[in-house]
């Protein structure tokens, strides 16, 4: 891969801002001046003493995998650290895909991220001054406005159509397919009647609903659609060139990303004809990075190439969580010029879960 | 686990996007049966693909419609010359296929030997160069022209036909290469075919399909998909008519669909009348076929006999027959018997059967001729051997039974209840010539074939529909009333 080609210093820069973040946030959660309530009485009974033995990324592997359950049985307020006392907050969901959902408290690490992510976006294909459209998930996630964000970034403004996605998953597991499918038209209606009366430059959804939706217009005759972002379910290299050859004709820019209310957003590597259409994921770092680990034996990443289970570490001042493993697998990805840290690639949901994940529209 | 790409580069067949080849990014392999060697890489058409082709069907339609009749039936006799000998291009930059290619594509992955699959295109070829008496059959001898037209008379009156779809979906099994002869006729009934092979048996399908285009067929009526689970619903779902293959569950899930036809388990019988079952002794043979023909993996291959009286005696006789009947390599020229593609499934049947003999009434006569288990290995590929199991009752667990191998329960009925308790039956060969009881035989609801006399239920006559009547099913009848001004 021609862009992959990473100066050394690039590397080390980026490892090495990594540890300075490692440090700085290990500071801000566990000094009682700063710190967490959780964090603050976890490191209480801990075998070891964070601001003392966590210098660096690798000795992140102290802690233990971050356990779901914190974020749903936990209290919001725990996870407020000193320093944020008595600031209002924002609740976020997550997708609840593999049960009960998950919160995280946030103030401004959404804007954060999304502020970074739109200085990347091409004016051609995202012209500023113009209306977005997202057809997905809404209700409490951080999507929703965080992409009301980035178009204000962009100096756009956005529509939105939700789709309820825990709807969409009970009838699935339900084989209420008809339902289904009804209520994948009654989103795609509304998403019509929105294109057809107004001037639409860029749309945000996921590749079910892109699919559904031009089974009923043609995004390229009908619409003034230049770009679309496609993130939530998985995306096979066949399913990206379908969505790029077939319904997007080689003439509407297509950006995928990954990214949930845990992590904020990982770019992808713009595709080149060696990627075969294989999307490449980069995650905020510092203020998020990934790791592919072996499923057995999660201390270790698997090598460049190699299937594993994807692992989150979130590293901001609003919430630190280290080694969280996410519902998802994905093959190890070399760094690239752009985003000089390890990146994931070809994710889907995690094979070896012992319950099924219904992926279902989003 | 590891993304990295295949080594060696194997022959590869591309999905068929009305005609056009399409190598996809997501391929399957499949091996030799019983060896890690891999044979072929298919590559997979994702359901989007599938639905996004399907708004240009009506071209492949169109083009298909011009064609007359006759040119069709002129061109499926030499499609079916170019199946037989000829040599088809199939796979992408790969080298033609000929027809010892095919066999031995077939055979190593479908564990068909030989023998059979050499049947098999027989009944194919039959179907390629006898259309004109198949539709003859099917449309009980309707002047072809009518369809060219869309009406004209037939008997004296004035006829005319509609299709009621722009293509037949057809979702294919693994299991036997003669059930392609079901859709074969679509193509000349003019409504081109959207085609899901089964994941073992890609290769009569596509043998099929390039000998019709050979021979002069339009390529844009023929789509080719392997996919996964939900590209198979997609193309029951975006069809107006559609046939199927499954077991019991897709019986069910498709019954009343008007547009989907369902081929599931057969049940099908041998039943011998009162007049004839002192002469039990000269049907024998006419059992043995109707169970081991085949390899026993048809639904037209019998599963049950049901007789007034001697059961346990016919029993004993089928077993002795069956005693005669060895596993064998594939290229015997005498196998009879196929092995299992996946060799779990034949663990899985043994053990069904096993436990079912557990349940008192039940006894299986074939294990006391043969000197090996039921379950055999024969150069790494596992084969079931006949197996006959007496029942005291219809009401036993293991009666009807159908697997994937020559399996028949016998049991004793009255004659008088005969016909209340077989159940749905696709075939009953009804061994009788007692005129009363054929009445009710031919009144009986739930028989689809019905043979009369001593002939095996594995017996097909080609002017005869099978499973519904595949034109009744893609054209309606319409009122057409014409001023003669």
């Amino acid at each position: 891969m021609s862009t992959d080609l990473v100066e050394e210093t690039a590397l080390q820069a980026a490892s090495d801002a990594l540890d300075a973040r490692v440090r700085e946030i290990i500071q801000w959660h566990f000094s009682p001046e700063t710190g967490t309530p959780f964090w603050l009485d976890w490191a209480s009974k801990a075998n070891f003493d964070p601001l003392k033995d966590v210098q660096s990324a690798s000795d992140l592997l102290k802690f233990d995998h971050f356990q779901d359950d914190w974020l749903r049985f936990e209290q919001p307020e725990r996870w407020v650290p000193k320093a944020y006392e008595g600031k209002p907050f924002t609740v976020f969901e997550t997708g609840g895909t593999t049960g009960m959902p998950k919160q995280r408290i946030g103030w401004e690490d959404y804007e954060t991220d999304y502020y970074d992510y739109a200085k990347t976006l091409d004016d051609k294909a995202f012209p500023p001054g113009g209306y977005w459209l997202m057809m997905g998930p809404t209700g409490p996630r951080r999507l929703r406005l965080s992409i009301e964000y980035l178009a204000h970034q962009r100096k756009c403004s956005c529509y939105f159509i939700d789709m309820d996605a825990r709807w969409v998953k009970k009838l699935i597991e339900r084989k209420q397919f008809d339902q289904a499918k009804a209520y994948m038209e009654h989103v795609i209606d509304q998403t019509e009647t929105i294109l057809k009366h107004r001037k639409v430059d860029a749309l945000f959804t996921t590749p079910k609903l892109l699919e559904a939706l031009c089974e009923r217009v043609s995004i390229i005759d009908d619409t003034d659609i230049k770009a679309v972002f496609c993130a939530g379910t998985s995306m096979s290299p066949q399913d990206v060139r379908f969505m790029i050859e077939e319904l997007l004709e080689n003439e509407i820019s297509f950006v995928p990303i990954y990214g949930n209310t845990l992590m904020g957003l990982a770019s992808s590597k713009p595709l080149e004809p060696e990627d075969n259409f294989s999307i490449s994921y980069y995650p905020p770092q510092p203020r998020a990075f990934t790791r592919v680990v072996d499923p057995k034996h999660t201390e270790n990443v698997v090598e460049y190439g190699e299937i594993g289970r994807v692992e989150l570490t979130t590293l901001t001042k609003e919430l630190f969580m280290p080694r969280f493993l996410e519902r998802d697998e994905a093959v190890r990805r070399k760094p690239c010029r752009l985003y000089p840290w390890d990146g994931v690639g070809d994710v889907r949901p995690f094979g070896a879960s012992e319950k099924k994940i219904v992926e279902g529209v989003y | 686990m590891s993304d990295s790409s295949v080594q060696v580069e194997l022959p590869h067949i591309p999905v068929l996007r009305q005609g056009k080849a399409y190598t996809s990014l997501e391929k399957t392999e499949i091996t030799r049966l019983g060896s890690e060697e891999k044979l072929v890489e298919i590559s997979q058409a994702n359901a989007g693909l599938i639905r996004r082709d399907f708004r240009k069907i009506h071209k492949a339609y169109s083009v298909l419609q011009e064609i007359p009749s006759a040119d069709l039936l002129k061109m499926s006799k030499e499609a079916g010359e170019i199946f037989m000998n000829g040599e088809v291009s199939m796979f992408e930059g790969g080298k033609p296929q000929g027809p010892q290619d095919y066999m031995d594509s077939l055979s190593a992955t479908s564990g068909l030997p030989y023998a059979l699959i050499k049947r098999n295109m027989a009944k194919i070829y039959q179907v390629f160069t006898e259309m004109e008496q198949i539709l003859a059959g099917l449309t009980r001898g309707m002047d072809l022209s009518i369809i060219d037209n869309g009406y004209g008379q037939q008997g004296g009156v004035n006829v005319s036909f509609f299709p009621v779809t722009q293509a037949l979906g057809v979702v294919l099994p693994s299991n036997s290469p003669g059930v392609n002869s079901l859709w074969m006729p679509s193509l000349v009934l003019k409504v081109p075919v959207i085609l899901k092979p089964g994941r073992e048996e890609p290769w009569t399908p596509l043998r099929i399909i390039h000998s019709f285009i050979k021979a002069g067929f339009p390529p844009e009526a023929f789509s080719f998909y392997p996919t996964s689970h939900e590209g198979s619903g997609t193309i029951m779902d975006i069809c107006d008519r559609a046939l199927i293959f499954g077991d019991v569950s897709t019986v069910e899930k498709y019954a009343g669909n008007p547009g989907v036809q369902v081929h599931g388990p057969g049940w099908s019988k041998v039943i011998i009348g009162d007049d004839e079952i002192e002469n039990w002794e000269k049907y024998i043979d006419i059992i043995v076929e109707s169970v081991v023909a085949n390899g026993g993996r048809s639904c037209i291959n019998a599963s049950a006999v049901v007789v007034p009286k001697y059961a346990k005696e016919i029993s004993e006789a089928v077993a002795k027959k069956f005693a005669d009947i060895k596993a064998t390599s594939e290229d015997d020229p005498n196998a009879t018997l196929s092995a299992f593609a996946n060799p779990k499934m034949a663990d899985y049947i043994d053990a069904m059967i096993d436990d079912g003999l557990e349940t008192a009434g039940a006894q299986e006569l074939s294990a006391n001729y043969r000197d090996c288990q039921r379950r055999v290995e024969v150069d790494g590929r596992s084969l079931m051997l006949p197996t006959i199991v007496y029942c005291d009752s219809v009401e036993h667990p293991l009666f009807n039974k159908e697997f994937l191998f020559p399996f028949v329960t016998v049991a004793e009925v009255p004659q008088s209840d005969v016909l209340d308790k077989i159940g749905d039956s696709l075939v009953v060969s009804a061994i009788t010539h007692d005129e009363k009881f054929i009445r009710d035989l031919l009144s009986c609801s739930h028989i689809d074939r019905l043979n009369l006399g001593p002939v095996p239920t594995n017996h097909v006559e080609w002017d005869q529909p099978h499973e519904g009547n595949l034109f009744e099913f893609l054209y309606r009848r319409r009122s057409i009333q014409r001023s003669q001004s």
